[in-house]
């Protein structure tokens, strides 16, 4: 197949063919009021010079040499050359669906290894490759929920990511079904009181973060049992997947959905991420995406293939379980890739580092005058301070020193103004953090 | 396989045995002929109410998944969950042990608007004809 465009006279051969005279008759199917009359609103033709020098200029924005203090969904961590090095092969460089198990062993494989750390790192039984990120896994799970449970209302708690949050709703919208935001309490976690109360036997799921938006860990146990006992599905959202190299795996949820940023994937430019879905094996038949099992080829070799696809939209089109899943093979093979490179200890390592370098920045920020910790609930890399005056304020002081600062909660949560959203990862070195908080100290004492 | 004469058909493919009121659906030798080996079937659950042209469930095969219409509107008395431990009983005996779903016919008249088994041998030689061409 040429990816070569096509002429005038090809168009008109296609045309021929379908025995339609023009584009115009082509498209007479859809109505007027749905069809483009206007020129797109994009810049260009560029030429090839033109557009090397528009991405030299754009990577020039990049803000080398600057610490961040930044989270929030998007995570720096330490990654080695050697993930590079192995994903820009040849071989593994192309995120197209290995539909063909013949010729895409290596592929295929390395997505079943992918599975299985997902499943280990889950404490769910199946994985898949196949969500563009946590907030789209996020929202598949509770279309999951959805379909396994027949229920239509879905509690989904405030400390959950708001960008997953706004996907989510996003797809609400227009498909019937409700949600309904569970608060928080002032220790920063879900208000376990008011979920047991919104709780009916109408709810398909229920969605909690950990650590949650706040940096707080949530405690499944009891918010899981008291979800099972209304028949609904407890999803647990995980933005930050470092953290489990330190916290057990929510293994009481009945489905799991994961941002995989963290293994492996640099925070370059708002992506590529990796989402992750994990459940039960019991369920498998309503997970969305594709899913590699292993098998045995006709001269009896371990070999990997495409498997339980009928449900998919190539298949199934409209009907299928998802439209708006993917392929993420090249994402799943970085991570694969990173944690295989940490292995089990390097990765507790890792988390652990990342808790102590976020405990000691807490510690410090504390020493000064005017700033006070917000929630008190356990966190692992990122926690919430008060400030006296506005954060926005505070971080524009802050680059100057070459310092990008916290995150503002109040944009998303009008109530938390003043509040700063704090991560620390294993990146920052301890000097780095008592320059913070000296940067910090003296944006503070200046005049407004 | 021959098709039950008591039995009446959709262009679906599916059968219905009524006997009053009371009716029982699969699907037929030619719809499990054209899924190849089915691997997973999901039924309602008794109490459902089942509406005709309308999918009630789903029957996996090792290469599609498919709908399974109602033929006639009514409530799920009981559906076959031996199927869910062997699925493939549909390959093998569709007009028999692999029945889907008992249900109680909302209009039993309804039925007799079906194909016969005459006019659904006819009906699926032509389908085949189509296929061959």
């Amino acid at each position: 197949m040429r990816y070569l465009p096509k002429s005038p006279a090809e168009r008109q051969e296609m045309l021929g063919a379908i025995g339609a005279k023009s584009i115009e008759e082509l498209f007479s199917s859809i109505p007027e009021r749905f069809r483009l009359r206007n020129a797109l609103n994009i810049p260009g033709p560029f030429s090839e010079a033109e557009v090397i020098q528009y991405f030299k200029e754009r990577a020039a924005e990049n803000s080398n040499g600057y610490t961040s203090f930044l989270g929030a969904g998007v995570y720096n961590h330490l990654r080695s050359v050697v993930t590079d090095a192995i994903i820009q092969r040849g071989e593994f460089l192309t995120s197209y669906t290995p539909y063909q198990a013949e010729i895409t062993q290596g592929t295929l494989q390395a997505i079943f290894e992918f599975q299985t750390l997902m499943c280990q790192l889950t404490g769910q039984e199946v994985a898949n490759a196949s969500m563009y990120d946590g907030s789209t896994a996020t929202t598949e799970a509770v279309l999951m929920a959805e379909r396994l449970t027949g229920r239509r209302r879905v509690l989904v708690a405030r400390s959950v990511h708001p960008e997953y949050r706004d996907v989510l709703k996003t797809y609400a919208k227009n498909s019937g079904l409700h949600v309904e935001e569970i608060a928080f309490t002032a220790s920063g976690t879900v208000d376990a009181k008011a979920l047991l109360a919104a709780q009916k036997d109408d709810v398909a799921a229920v969605v909690v973060q950990s650590p949650n938006f706040f940096g707080v860990i949530e405690s499944h146990a009891a918010l899981a049992g008291a979800t099972h006992a209304s028949g609904a599905m407890y999803v647990v959202a995980v933005a930050e997947g470092v953290s489990l190299g330190l916290i057990r795996p929510p293994a009481e949820a009945d489905i799991v959905a994961m941002e995989g940023q963290s293994f492996g994937l640099p925070p370059s430019y708002g992506g590529p991420f990796a989402g992750v879905i994990a459940s039960r094996d019991k369920f498998v038949r309503q997970m969305p995406g594709r899913l590699t099992g292993q098998t045995t080829d006709s001269e009896g070799q371990r070999g990997f293939v495409l498997t339980l696809a009928t449900r998919e939209q190539h298949i199934r089109r409209e009907k299928a379980t998802s439209n708006i899943c993917t392929n993420q093979a090249l994402c799943a093979l970085a991570a694969t890739v990173h944690l295989t490179l940490l292995g089990k200890e390097g990765l507790r390592e890792m988390a652990e580092q990342n808790l102590s370098k976020a405990q000691f920045a807490l510690s410090e920020l504390l020493k000064i005058p005017g700033v006070k910790r917000v929630f008190d609930g356990p966190f692992f890399n990122e926690f919430v301070v008060e400030l006296p005056r506005s954060v926005k304020l505070v971080n524009n002081q802050l680059l100057r020193d070459k310092i990008i600062g916290p995150l503002a909660l109040g944009t998303a949560y009008p109530e938390l103004t003043k509040r700063a959203l704090v991560c620390v990862t294993e990146t920052i070195s301890r000097a780095e953090i008592e320059r913070f908080a000296g940067a910090l100290k003296q944006a503070l004492e200046q005049p407004v | 396989m021959a098709y039950p004469k008591q039995f009446r058909y959709t262009k679906e493919h599916e059968w219905v045995d009524a006997k009053g009121d009371l009716a029982t659906i699969g699907i037929t030798d030619y719809a499990q002929h054209e899924l190849g080996d089915v691997v997973f079937v999901e039924l309602p659950k008794p109490g459902a109410k089942i509406e005709a042209g309308k999918s009630f469930g789903t029957v996996e095969s090792v290469k599609a998944v498919s709908e399974i219409y109602a033929p006639a509107a009514g409530e799920v008395l009981e559906a076959n969950t031996a199927l869910h431990d062997t699925p493939e009983k549909i390959n093998t005996d569709p007009h028999g042990a692999a029945w889907l779903i008992k249900v109680r016919l909302a209009n039993p008249a309804d039925v007799a608007n079906l194909m016969d088994a005459a006019a659904y041998e006819a009906y699926v030689a032509e389908k085949a004809k189509e296929t061959s061409a």
